[in-house]
């Protein structure tokens, strides 16, 4: 269980907005374009939410500001539910959603660095984010800087072998500045992780590998937030917030979709009928 | 004659003099530091040293990470594991982000000896040249090292660095400088130039010296850094002899020889023979012994020179 005061009613009822404005930004980003990685995207916009509106020390006016929070989408393929909410917070106009994929785009499949203003790690090849995260945890305690990592790896992502090289170094160095969160939705490309490679027990793992690991509903942004209040209350050991998730959360139609909605064509129509938004 | 310091000695003097001057030089090992001998710099900047046990591609994002924020790491490994192992954390996490990361690659083709073929390197080159914008080195010997060492850590962006490790043959004079952009001319030649890299450099001269005497005019040209080529270098070679000998220590297949055959074609071709290793996997032995076995002795260049001279007629 998680010590401390659950969020405020009016904070929450914020952000519960707040994420469904962005999973609409998600879903007419993927939309105009046509297909692409809505499932994975939608299974951490709640997360996402609450670390851009809320817990993260992020500033879209000074997206290299040294001292700001930095956050590392390991599973880069969640790229277009990071833009929604970078657009959302305004790091780039939000006119630049409809450029998903496109030639010469700032707004490529997989979360780059070097492309889009306010990400701080690429992405894309699995398993390369959280040794990333470490090491820009590690800088942060040799520049005695008080700002946090905070990384999320996708359950598929986690048969990864890099994941656990990683996972046995931030634990032993007692990176108490990284937050890991595992988006554990138990779907991959080929079907359930829990018939192809199955992960569990998750949590027990995570001890092992002497993290501080807490275990959410994914979807429960006032979870969400007293895990990252717990993480940063826990000093001396690194934090894993496992997140039960669903994939595809909070759009019906790709929630039915199951494993198929890791990357699928959506209709004009669906797309604006679920926007709310006239066919221009 | 042989060096009076090891490379890894010079290596580890070069890292201290760089990272008193410059806070953001840091070193990971992968469990090697008793090999590359970085434990001065452990003793001296404990803060700034890592060892992340045997995981090559977790000390590579570790690196990415870390140059994100400003620091400039060194990191290291024998030369397969530096490169082979872990080229696709290399390739995307610190190239492909555009990350400031220095990778160190010992023990490089033959010198890997006893610990023969799954230790061997002849690819490690080829492989870091097919990386857009990695820039390709192997230092002859400590004069050199010591000269570029400042360079590379200057240098913004992923450097490779192919490190004999222990004492190699002395070419060069303690205190002369090199440019990390530029190759080393040691001997002009009418008849035909060696281009050589690492420990066949100072084969090639006495190749050289072998040839003169048999009337041959051979020069020898050092192309350290085969990523970006010295391409004035190359071609004013292939203008003024008219026939190339490539010396290496690594696979003829996209090492110094593919780097250097990918100028003289494109813009003024000659011949082009080689002494290196033929598509072949490493083994175990001394180096007169893989020497032998790959055909990499100072007759083998001296063989190759008439032979490709013989091609011009």
């Amino acid at each position: 269980m998680i010590a401390g005061s659950r969020m405020d009613k009016e904070k929450l009822l914020f952000l519960q907005n707040k994420a469904t404005e962005i999973r609409k930004i998600t879903i007419e980003m993927i939309g105009r374009l046509g297909s692409g990685h809505v499932g994975g995207s939608l299974s951490i916009i709640d997360l996402l939410t609450d670390i851009y509106y809320n817990a993260g020390n992020v500033n879209p006016e000074n997206p290299s500001d040294p001292n700001r929070d930095r956050v590392v989408i390991s599973k880069g393929h969640a790229g277009p539910g990071l833009y929604a909410v970078l657009a959302s917070k305004g790091y780039f106009p939000m006119d630049e959603i409809k450029t998903l994929n496109k030639g010469g785009t700032h707004l490529p499949s997989h979360c780059d660095m070097n492309k889009t203003v306010g990400v701080d790690m690429t992405a894309g090849s699995l398993g390369q984010g959280l040794s990333c995260a470490i090491g820009m945890a590690l800088a942060g305690k040799l520049d005695k800087k008080d700002y946090r990592v905070y990384c999320v790896i996708g359950d598929g992502e986690s048969q990864e072998g890099q994941i656990w090289e990683a996972l046995m170094y931030a634990g032993n160095m007692k990176l108490d500045n990284l937050t890991i969160f595992i988006d554990y939705n138990r779907m991959q490309i080929d079907g359930y992780t829990d018939e192809i490679n199955s992960l569990d027990p998750l949590d027990d793992k995570y001890r092992a590998f002497n993290l501080n690991t807490i275990r959410i509903n994914g979807h429960d942004i006032a979870a969400i937030d007293d895990a990252i209040n717990a993480a940063k209350a826990c000093k001396d050991k690194c934090t894993a917030v496992i997140m039960d998730t669903i994939k595809g959360y909070g759009v019906p139609w790709a929630e039915e979709l199951k494993v198929g909605s890791h990357s699928f064509a959506i209709t004009e129509q669906q797309w604006r009928e679920f926007c709310g938004k006239e066919a221009e | 004659m042989q060096d009076i310091k090891e490379m890894r000695q010079v290596y580890c003097d070069c890292l201290l003099d760089l990272a008193k001057d410059n806070n953001d030089i840091v070193v990971i090992e992968a469990d090697l530091m008793n090999c590359i001998k970085t434990e001065r710099f452990k003793a001296q900047y404990p803060e700034r040293f890592f060892n992340v046990g045997i995981a090559e591609a977790n000390m590579v994002g570790i690196a990415a990470g870390l140059s994100t924020c400003g620091k400039i790491p060194f990191i290291s490994s024998f030369a397969p594991f530096a490169t082979r192992r872990c080229y696709d954390q290399i390739f995307i996490s610190v190239a492909y982000s555009k990350q400031n990361v220095k990778i160190v690659g010992t023990d490089p083709g033959i010198s890997a000896e006893v610990n023969g073929g799954t230790h061997m390197p002849f690819e490690d080159m080829g492989i870091m040249r097919l990386i857009p914008e990695c820039v390709c080195v192997e230092p002859t010997d400590a004069a050199m090292l010591k000269s570029l060492m400042p360079q590379i850590a200057n240098y913004k962006g992923l450097v490779y660095i192919r490190l004999f490790r222990k004492k190699t043959e002395k070419v060069y004079d303690d205190g002369e400088k090199f440019d990390l952009f530029k190759a080393r001319s040691i001997k002009k030649g009418k008849d035909v130039t060696i281009i050589a890299s690492g420990i066949m450099v100072s084969r090639a001269m006495e190749a050289a010296e072998i040839l003169q005497g048999e009337g041959i005019d051979a020069g020898v040209l050092n192309t350290y850094t085969w990523k970006p080529m010295d391409r004035q270098a190359v071609l004013s070679a292939a203008k003024g002899s008219g026939a190339i000998v490539v010396a290496e220590n690594h696979n003829i297949c996209g090492g110094l020889t593919s780097a250097v055959t990918e100028v003289v074609c494109s813009e003024y071709p000659v011949p082009v023979l080689s002494v290196g290793v033929n598509d072949k996997f490493g083994e175990v032995g001394k180096m007169p012994y893989l020497s032998n076995v790959y055909r990499m002795n100072v007759s083998d260049i001296v063989e190759r020179c008439r032979e490709v001279i013989a091609l011009k007629k």
